[in-house]
């Protein structure tokens, strides 16, 4: 396969067109051409300047793996990208299951007509998150397909990972274990959703997308009594904390004026009629900890820049009818349910 | 169908306004309402002002957000 | 900054609970309240109303949530417009998932029909005025709170000169639905939660008449948690008190006499109509049709649609839900075929809808009731 250096060597002139064409996704002199000039300065690091089929990394005793698509759009929204996305989501499915990142693996699907600059812009996105993250894209893929077959750009990201040695797992859960939350809720979800349906709303929502990896490895090396981690992406909190009660059968009750939101974010939920609880977070987790290590967890994720606004949101009790209830402002209450599916604006 | 919102106007220009719900800022239209100035407050509905209201009923009206940092829940 | 949701006092909340438990005390029978707007429903859920009432007190979902009321002839046409007829659909949220006799507006987006979620009906008409080479429909449903933004897009589309744009009117007025209810027989209500938006338009005094004629206690409330719990608690003291009287417990919003502008822009575009409701029948002068001098932006007669024909899906008691006469749980279909995941009529597809309601909030097991105060 021909290297970034000796492209210019061969004497090829590289092409530096405007916006990205089929050629460039035939694996021939263009594709070349575009991993030269746009993805290797971006990128670039010894596994992936190798340019092989495969990137070969450092032997460890168990491998976490892990993949995700992304498609969101818009492409670019207030406080990210899809590029940022793809790796902090890879790098936080990794985290919350105790594995130290090793490698991203980084698929692009481009579609024909793609404006050469926002992919350069997505990738100085991906260059920017896995530095933050302390990981590197090792090896990656990329295509282009026909105008209309695809949304601008579909990205993959695979990440492996060597396992810890904290066990983390629902079934560890017990009866007393507390649930805290990172930070505020919904701001992802909130902040695309005004970005893509209704542009004319100026708002100071930002997206909370960022990889959590250090601030999981911090807590987990502290807090001994750390049960179980889940990212709440798609489905929210609501959704995880339905899952949480279902697989552990356990009751689990969260405590409505506990769970932190920010006022832009609830107010934007609000005018749209939308429920904060359902909406994505894509900088947050949530964790069980035993009851004797709230404090230390607390202290633990504060410490770090993405964790500040953690908070005890929830508590496992006895019965075992795997139901999660949330106890209302108005000290009432009601079931917890995963939403189904896509979150619309309504008037209603 | 009845889902409408405090929100504040910062900008009014004849039958259209800017309203804002804490950092969301919405062009509205004030055509259903009577004349109105920056500060007031209105009922928004589906991008209307539907009614005027008084501000401090507003703010006791509706759900109010509070730092957590000056209220209950574990730090 | 982080924050938390409280509502304004929760003094205020406990006192009204309090003031709720009591009345419930001094009732001699168990009684039943009914709201008529979908906003009620959820909201009521949302806050965990219905764990905090006494037992004896139960609160009956009406017929307030427009897209269940809205029968699947009008869908049918709203889906035609899409797909058959190469329009761009405007529409607001609440809409995209009802499912018509042959799928949603949701699915016609999936396989290609060119349908768009609206916050304002004048983004319908600014897309319109951008796009003179398409024809623009804007799905006009809603009681009172929305009509007077279903009106304002005509006339805005009217002063621009448009030919691309027209609505589907499928508007329906709140006290002719009250009526029928109420001369059924079918339904008994001790009282009426009435809706606190469609009251800032109408006004409290076309209440009046209901109270009057059907001795039924009538109170207007918002829709804040204990906005609602306030309005149960002054219903049944009415009922303990054997008093027919109209209330409005939402004076920050809704005056005596209305939006007289918003009246106005309603008159001026639309004129009452003859209309077909889920679970009701047809009913005299319940909903709105354009008038004639705006008949131009009538997707009907634009497009030659005709009336809406109905048909409802076989087995669906969504009519018996929204009228009272029937609770979900009633419904063979409730969580067995009709999930939303997969819903079959418009009380568990809409956001609002009784069916969806119980299904998120309720179903599963409901949490034993909580001890108002405790």
């Amino acid at each position: 396969m021909i290297s970034a250096n000796n492209l210019t060597e061969s004497g090829i002139t590289p092409a530096t067109g405007q916006r990205i064409s089929l050629a460039h996704g035939g694996g021939g002199q263009l594709t070349d051409d575009l991993l030269a000039s746009c993805v290797l300065p971006r990128l670039a690091n010894r596994a992936l300047n190798e340019l092989l089929d495969s990137a070969l990394l450092p032997g460890v005793e168990r491998l976490a793996l892990t993949i995700d698509s992304y498609v969101v759009q818009p492409l670019k929204f207030p406080g990210g990208d899809i590029g940022r996305l793809a790796v902090c989501g890879t790098v936080n499915d990794l985290a919350v299951c105790g594995a130290r990142p090793l490698g991203i693996a980084l698929s692009l699907i481009m579609t024909e007509g793609l404006e050469r600059r926002m992919l350069e812009d997505i990738l100085d996105s991906i260059a920017a998150a896995a530095s933050e993250a302390n990981v590197c894209i090792v090896t990656g893929d990329t295509k282009v397909v026909g105008r209309g077959q695809g949304d601008g750009i579909y990205i993959t990201t695979a990440g492996v990972g060597a396992a810890g040695t904290h066990k983390l797992h629902p079934d560890a859960v017990r009866a007393g274990d507390m649930l805290i939350v990172s930070g505020t809720i919904a701001d992802h979800g909130m902040a695309v959703m005004l970005a893509r349906e209704m542009p004319q709303v100026q708002s100071v929502l930002k997206s909370d997308v960022a990889p959590l990896n250090h601030m999981i490895e911090q807590l987990l090396r502290q807090v001994p009594g750390v049960v179980f981690l889940r990212d709440p992406t798609r489905g929210g909190l609501a959704g995880v904390a339905a899952d949480l009660a279902a697989r552990t059968g356990l009751h689990l009750t969260l405590l409505e004026k506990n769970i932190p939101v920010r006022p832009e974010t609830w107010h934007a939920a609000d005018m749209l009629g939308i429920d904060p609880l359902d909406v994505a977070n894509e900088g947050k987790i949530v964790v069980v900890v035993r009851p004797d290590s709230v404090e230390q967890a607390l202290d633990a994720l504060c410490a770090d820049k993405h964790g500040t606004d953690a908070r005890v949101i929830g508590i496992f009790g006895k019965q075992n009818d795997g139901i999660c209830e949330l106890r209302t402002c108005m000290g009432g209450s009601r079931i917890l349910q995963k939403p189904y599916g896509e979150q619309l604006p309504r008037i209603c | 169908m009845c889902l409408a919102v405090p929100a504040r106007l910062i900008d009014c220009r004849g039958t259209k306004a800017t309203a804002d719900l804490h950092g969301n800022r919405v062009e509205i239209s004030t055509m259903l309402i009577p004349p109105c100035k920056p500060g007031d407050w209105v009922l928004l509905h589906a991008g209307f002002a539907i009614q005027t209201l008084d501000e401090q009923e507003a703010q006791e009206t509706w759900a109010v957000i509070k730092d957590l940092r000056t209220t209950g829940g574990k730090r | 900054m982080s924050a938390v949701i409280l509502p304004h006092s929760e003094g205020q909340t406990a006192k009204s609970l309090r003031r709720l438990t009591i009345a419930a005390k001094a009732l001699s029978r168990p009684v039943k309240f009914m709201e008529v707007c979908g906003t009620h429903t959820m909201s009521a859920f949302r806050c965990g109303l219905h764990s905090l009432m006494p037992r004896n007190v139960t609160l009956l979902s009406g017929p307030g949530c427009p897209v269940c009321v809205t029968s699947q002839g009008d869908i049918d046409q709203l889906i035609e417009l899409a797909t058959d007829r190469d329009v761009t659909l405007c529409t607001y949220g609440d809409m995209l998932r009802v499912i018509g006799s042959e799928g949603s507006l949701e699915q016609c987006r999936a396989e290609g029909a060119d349908v768009r979620v609206v916050y304002s009906s004048l983004d319908a008409v600014k897309l319109a005025a951008e796009n003179p080479q398409r024809e623009v429909v804007f799905a006009a449903v809603g009681f009172e709170t929305t009509t007077p933004a279903s009106a304002a897009a005509v006339i805005e589309a009217s002063r621009l000169g448009l030919e691309n744009f027209s609505i589907l009117a499928s508007h329906k007025l709140i006290i002719p639905a009250m009526r029928a209810l109420l001369e059924s027989g079918d339904v008994q209500v001790d009282g009426f939660l009435c809706p606190g938006h469609v009251a800032v338009i109408i006004g409290a005094a076309v209440f009046e008449p209901i109270v009057e004629k059907y001795h039924s206690p009538c109170v207007i409330a918002g829709f804040e948690g204990p906005q609602i719990a306030a309005a149960l608690a002054r219903l049944t003291e009415l009922v303990v008190e054997g008093r027919a009287e109209l209330e409005n417990l939402y004076s920050q919003a809704v005056t005596e006499e209305g939006n007289l502008a918003a009246q106005a822009i309603i008159q001026e575009v639309f004129t009452p109509a003859d209309w077909q409701w889920r679970g009701l029948g047809k009913l005299k002068s319940s909903g709105l049709a354009l008038r004639f001098a705006y008949a131009k932006y009538d997707a009907r007669t634009r497009f030659n649609l005709g009336s809406p024909t109905a048909r409802e899906n076989p087995g669906c008691r969504c009519g018996d839900v929204i009228t009272g006469r029937a609770t979900p749980i009633d419904c063979k279909l409730f969580a067995t075929a009709c999930t939303p995941v997969r819903a079959l009529g418009p009380c568990m597809v809409s956001s609002e809808g009784t069916c969806q309601a119980w299904f998120k909030y309720h179903h599963v097991r409901t949490p034993k009731k909580v001890e108002a105060g405790s």
